[in-house]
């Protein structure tokens, strides 16, 4: 994929964050396939992951050779955010981890896309795909939080246990011209709105961990992250340089 | 735009007939994705490419494609090059694309429909029947025709379709979503 090196240091680790962040959940949606409740959410969720693949490859290669950062890096140089890389859980939990991030890149790439920096024509590009990301996981915090006893339970379980990894989501990224606080107090409100339309909660606990003075963006991460990239480069680490 | 020469507009032609590796009712003219062509000197030549989706996994085979065509016509050196911006957009899709794609049975995207914020809505569920969407201008089914049709799925064979179900002859089809 052809794309104008990002030569300018902080927007190489902006570059890396905001790949990352598309990488990791691309993978997290991929372990779905072969397992989706229906044959239509199957579909959904690798299409989802689809996308950010595509976005990560952009992103990546801006910073570096996007195979190299992908499957060479040690856990540490990773800079996703941990909600990312959070496990798929029950069906409740990866719409709860849609819903938070898919919020929040929307809003993101629509101010990034209006300004003129590197990350312009990308974000312009995806955030129309992402309309849809977000569209999708609101939809189905409305059906399962409107939905049966037993739905309503699992997803605000899931919404109150992904909470505590917000936070992270409106840390400055150095390289990124954003105003975080109008940007956090958007994504509330609009989560506010759904949450409160699909008959849940707002959660209300500490939206970071005590953990979290760093986090994944300064490649701290959880403990799931370390499986989750064992999968992932597994194969190309056994094999340097194999293709199909 | 800087003006094209007769050669580049030949070379252009000549890159637009490829048709598209998914659709191959459609040419990547009538998709809108090959943005320009420029001749570099003698017998080099490249090609301004943009895909569907960040993320379009046909991109590398349009790009192959269309590389094998300018070559069979004598160009020495094709390079084709991805450009993101201006984003794609549906409605970057000729007429006669929107009317392959219908007798394909697809429905084609509505025009300009893709500026709008996504509406939310309570989705339908597999259980209860929800009100097919009404509305000025409403996706008919490729088959027969009729506004009567309801979403099933958001995403369908490839990210840039949607899956629905026409209410009236009960088949399913896809549709080419608004982007």
């Amino acid at each position: 994929m052809t794309t104008t090196p990002a030569k300018d240091t902080a927007h190489t680790a902006a570059a890396l964050a905001l790949g990352d962040d598309a990488l990791v959940l691309s993978h997290r949606l991929g372990e779905w396939a072969g397992h989706a409740p229906v044959l239509e959410e199957e579909v959904a969720l690798a299409n989802i992951a689809l996308d950010l693949l595509g976005q990560a490859r952009v992103l990546l290669s801006m910073a570096g050779d996007e195979d190299e950062l992908a499957y060479l890096r040690e856990e540490r140089a990773f800079r996703n955010l941990q909600l990312v890389e959070q496990p798929n859980g029950d069906f409740a939990h990866t719409i709860a981890r849609q819903l938070y991030f898919s919020s929040h890149q929307y809003l993101l790439y629509g101010e990034l896309a209006a300004g003129d920096g590197p990350f312009a024509p990308l974000a312009g590009k995806a955030v129309k795909e992402i309309a849809y990301h977000r569209d999708h996981a609101e939809q189905w915090t409305l059906r399962l939080g409107d939905g049966t006893e037993e739905s309503h339970t699992r997803m605000q379980r899931a919404v109150d246990a992904l909470w505590r990894y917000t936070g992270e989501m409106f840390q400055p990224v150095e390289g990124l011209d954003v105003d975080w606080p109008a940007l956090e107090a958007a994504w509330l409100e609009r989560l506010t709105e759904v949450l409160v339309r699909a008959t849940l909660t707002v959660p209300d606990g500490p939206r970071t961990g005590a953990w979290a003075a760093g986090a994944g963006r300064q490649g701290l991460h959880t403990e799931p992250f370390g499986r989750v990239l064992a999968e992932m480069q597994h194969l190309h680490r056994s094999h340097p340089g194999a293709t199909w | 735009m800087v003006t094209a020469t007769p050669l580049e507009a030949e070379l252009l032609e000549l890159a637009g007939s490829v048709p598209d590796p998914e659709l191959p009712v459609l040419t990547l003219r009538e998709l809108g994705v090959v943005r320009a062509v420029h001749a570099r000197g003698t017998g080099s030549v490249e090609v301004e490419l943009t895909p569907t989706y960040t993320g379009c996994p046909a991109v590398e085979a349009m790009s192959l494609d269309i590389e094998r065509v300018l070559r069979e016509h004598g160009v020495r050196e094709v390079t084709v090059r991805t450009v993101l911006a201006p984003a794609w957009s549906t409605d970057d899709i000729t007429d006669e694309g929107r009317r392959k794609l219908q007798e394909f049975g697809i429905a084609p995207p509505r025009v300009g429909a893709a500026s709008g914020p996504v509406r939310v809505e309570l989705g339908p569920t597999r259980t209860r029947t929800s009100p097919p969407e009404a509305g000025p201008d409403p996706v008919r089914c490729p088959h027969c025709g009729s506004a009567e049709t309801q979403l099933l799925s958001r995403f369908s064979s490839t990210a840039c379709k949607a899956l629905r179900r026409c209410l009236s002859c009960r088949e399913p089809f896809d549709h080419f979503k608004e982007l």
